[in-house]
């Protein structure tokens, strides 16, 4: 799955010679126009852009709806595994799954610094595009804003999203319950360090690749073989930690877990032993928890592996009446410790 | 990761602390000279597996605790220079001066940047000939020889636009320094690993003789701290008082040499003042007098005033052994990793971050 | 100065070899802020091993 080396179809731009992004293209004028007509609506493409009107009209086949929108700004704009597109793209199809929604529709809006190449805009649509697609859901109403070079780091992009909810779990971290059971999606750490080692110019040899993906289809599947999910949250900065101590705090429980089950790569271990860093307090950005009744674990973890995206699923750890709003790791030498959130970005230690 | 994965085991740290445990009859005090053990010791919550009996200190091998509060506040000065590349390890960054930290500057504007290694900044620096870079070289005997090496390098290299901001300290002033205090509770060391795997143990002989106290040259996993603590502890139970190396897979009795060389070229002996502890005389390295271009202090002349925000905090008397994190007043409650009071809060080498990050059951 | 490919898992990276001059492809070294620092010793790595396999043993005679 490596977004970066697939071919990309020239990008249709520059228009009027001008091969990056100026003021006017911000401006509702000629080259806004442009740039709508010939960059987004052909990278979008579909049926509802198609309307041009001032917003998208949609018909919804569900009475509950999932809402959700994230902004995104990362530096550097395209890392190993992904770019900016993708990453929005599917941040926010995440965030539905995590409602256990089944995304549908996307909006997005775009900040642009002036002077941000046309090419790497078309880069990043195209990433938008195919995460789109393969997340199955439209992109179908967005926005286009120009600030002054110096103003912006490159591209912002805002998404919106929204779905369907069509079962009667009830997903929330009030559901947790003494004795569910945690699972994980896969190994950990892999965004954070992708990032860090982009942009610091660590200098590693072996590119680690983000994890970026959408995860809705894996949760889909969970749903779709009765799994009795209580709660779902997807890792994101702060990494898994945080995601645990959120859920621990919110619903009142002890989350006990097993650091020999969570898997981390080898490379993303490497590249964490170098810089002391946690891999545990990484970020992610295709990974998730999943809190289920316990007798269906096993079944739940079954139907996870099935799916490449799954493959490394693994049961982490239970959840315990007491003490509440704690979580609690087993480590590797059997001891066992309260895991704390952090305070701000892990800063690389000296030894 | 091979020889890391095998230290970390949970059958063999539980061998250990059952050996530990049967040869045990009375109480010790131990202290952990490193940061990094500390930092372990946390992390794996290593005092869960030890008798009540055995009492973890936790020692001032943290770099980034005892660097003194006038040159943070000399490094925020100078990060703040419209033309200067501010490059530093980033648990650096978060340490509290008198009145700002360097992450404030960054946010101000100051060009700030997280450095892995020396050798990165003196890249910095040739990349970019217009600017002034400044390394802040802290550290103790693990470091000097990446500094030194840097420093080396500029002027072998003729790199006229770096300078380094020095902060070097030295371990065997600073054992010196808490045997010889009154208030003293240390009864058996260990030595830190690393430091030794530039330097040798031969310094440690004659402190170990002087006060009779074991020292145990020690490595930063589980098993070896724990290990490190057995041996420790059986030389208290026979009455003995050696120098002993567990870390043997890294360090040999004489050290690295020629590490210890480069050392010689670029660095001398000089009077450090620690935070928290204040003056120990030789207890640091400066830079000889055919290195002074690179003196960041000469470049950047600079008069600080500095002064601690809070009286409140305890962490002198944390990094000298005297008083264990949890015994501070402010201690999680005024002082948190993200308002710290002292620097043993900010770097999760320091022992108040670590307590406070990594607690037990 | 020699510099050398080191690998720490599954990432490898620069390291400034300048001051294990005796170094060899195929050895572990100790790596700090870039450098590396020793050579490690693979026969007194499993030293620690050793030292808690004999203790296990005279603590359980029956089973040695």
């Amino acid at each position: 799955m490596n977004k970066n080396n697939e071919d990309f179809s020239n990008c249709p731009l520059p228009i009027d010679s001008s091969s990056f992004i100026t003021l006017a293209h911000g401006g509702g004028g000629k080259l806004t126009h442009q740039l709508i007509e010939k960059l987004f609506r052909p990278a979008f493409n579909n049926s509802e852009l198609e309307t041009q009107h001032d917003g998208a009209v949609i018909n919804i086949p569900s009475e509950k709806l999932a809402l959700t929108t994230d902004s995104y700004v990362v530096r550097p704009l395209i890392f190993p595994g992904g770019n900016i597109g993708s990453l929005a793209v599917n941040g926010t199809v995440n965030d539905l799954a995590m409602c256990g929604a089944q995304p549908l529709y996307l909006t997005a809006a775009f900040i642009l610094e002036e002077g941000l190449p046309m090419e790497l805009l078309w880069t990043i649509v195209q990433a938008m595009k195919r995460s789109a697609d393969h997340a199955g859901v439209k992109i179908i109403t967005g926005d286009t804003k120009v600030v002054d070079k110096g103003k912006g780091d490159g591209i912002f992009i805002n998404t919106s999203g929204v779905g369907v909810i069509e079962h009667s779990l009830k997903i929330h971290p009030k559901s947790i319950q003494p004795g569910d059971v945690v699972l994980l999606s896969g190994d950990i750490g892999r965004h954070g360090i992708a990032i860090m080692a982009a942009r610091e110019g660590l200098g590693f040899q072996d590119q680690v690749e983000s994890d970026c993906a959408a995860v809705s289809h894996l949760v889909q599947n969970l749903i779709n073989a009765g799994i009795e999910i209580h709660c779902m949250r997807d890792l994101t900065r702060g990494g898994l930690a945080t995601a645990l101590i959120e859920m621990a705090q919110t619903s009142a429980v002890s989350i006990n877990i097993i650091e020999s089950e969570i898997p981390v790569r080898e490379d993303v271990k490497g590249a964490c032993e170098i810089l002391g860093l946690d891999p545990f307090y990484v970020a992610n950005e295709g990974r998730f928890v999943v809190f289920v009744k316990a007798d269906h674990a096993k079944y739940a973890m079954e139907v996870m592996r099935k799916d490449e995206l799954g493959s490394q699923a693994s049961i982490i750890g239970t959840v315990m009446e007491a003490p509440k709003e704690t979580v609690i790791l087993k480590t590797q030498i059997g001891t066992s410790r309260i895991l704390d959130m952090l305070s701000g970005e892990q800063l690389p230690r000296i030894c | 990761m091979k020889y890391v994965d095998e230290y970390r085991n949970s059958k063999e740290a539980e061998l250990f602390a059952n050996a530990i445990r049967k040869s045990t009859t009375r109480p010790w005090t131990l202290m952990e000279i490193c940061g990094g053990q500390t930092h372990s010791i946390a992390k794996y919550s290593l005092q869960d597996l030890l008798p009540e009996t055995i009492s973890l200190l936790h020692g001032p091998g943290c770099p980034v605790c005892v660097t003194p509060i006038n040159l943070i506040d000399k490094a925020v000065h100078i990060a703040a220079q419209p033309n200067v590349i501010f490059c530093s390890f980033g648990d650096m960054l978060r340490v509290p001066g008198s009145k700002e930290n360097l992450l404030t500057v960054k946010s101000k504007g100051g060009d700030l940047r997280i450095v892995y290694s020396p050798l990165d900044a003196l890249k910095i620096a040739q990349d970019n000939p217009q600017k002034e870079v400044v390394f802040f070289a802290i550290g103790f005997e693990t470091t000097a020889p990446a500094n030194a090496m840097a420093i080396y390098k500029a002027k072998l290299d003729d790199i006229n636009n770096i300078s380094f901001l020095v902060s070097q300290v030295i371990v065997p002033p600073a054992i010196r320094s808490i045997l010889g205090s009154s208030e003293n509770r240390v009864q058996g060391f260990l030595a830190a690993g690393h430091v030794c795997t530039v330097m040798g143990y031969q310094e440690y002989e004659p402190i170990s003789q002087q006060y009779r106290i074991p020292i145990v040259v020690t490595g930063f996993e589980p098993l070896d701290i724990l290990q490190g603590i057995y041996l420790c502890v059986k030389q208290l139970e026979e009455g003995r008082a050696e120098v002993e190396n567990q870390y043997s897979r890294s360090v040999r009795k004489e050290g690295n040499l020629s590490a210890q060389k480069i050392i010689q070229e670029v660095f001398q002996i000089v009077a450090r003042h620690w935070r928290g502890i204040g003056e120990i005389a030789q207890s640091g390295l400066g830079l000889r007098e055919a290195y002074a271009q690179f003196d960041a202090e000469n470049k950047f002349p600079h008069e600080v005033h500095s002064q601690e925000r809070s009286t409140e905090c305890i962490s002198g008397l944390v990094l000298q052994g005297i008083k264990k994190p949890n015994e501070c007043q402010a201690f999680g409650k005024s002082c948190t990793p993200e308002s710290p009071l002292g620097a043993t809060m900010v770097s999760t080498e320091g022992a108040c971050a670590a307590y406070y990050r990594y607690q037990s059951v | 100065m020699r510099i050398g490919q080191v690998g720490f898992g599954g990432i490898s990276k620069e390291i400034n070899l300048a001051y294990v001059p005796e170094a060899k492809v195929g050895n572990y070294v100790i790596v700090h802020v870039g450098f590396a620092i020793s050579i490690l010793n693979e026969e007194e790595a499993h030293r620690v091993f050793e030292t808690l396999h004999e203790l296990n043993a005279m603590d359980n005679p029956d089973l040695s």
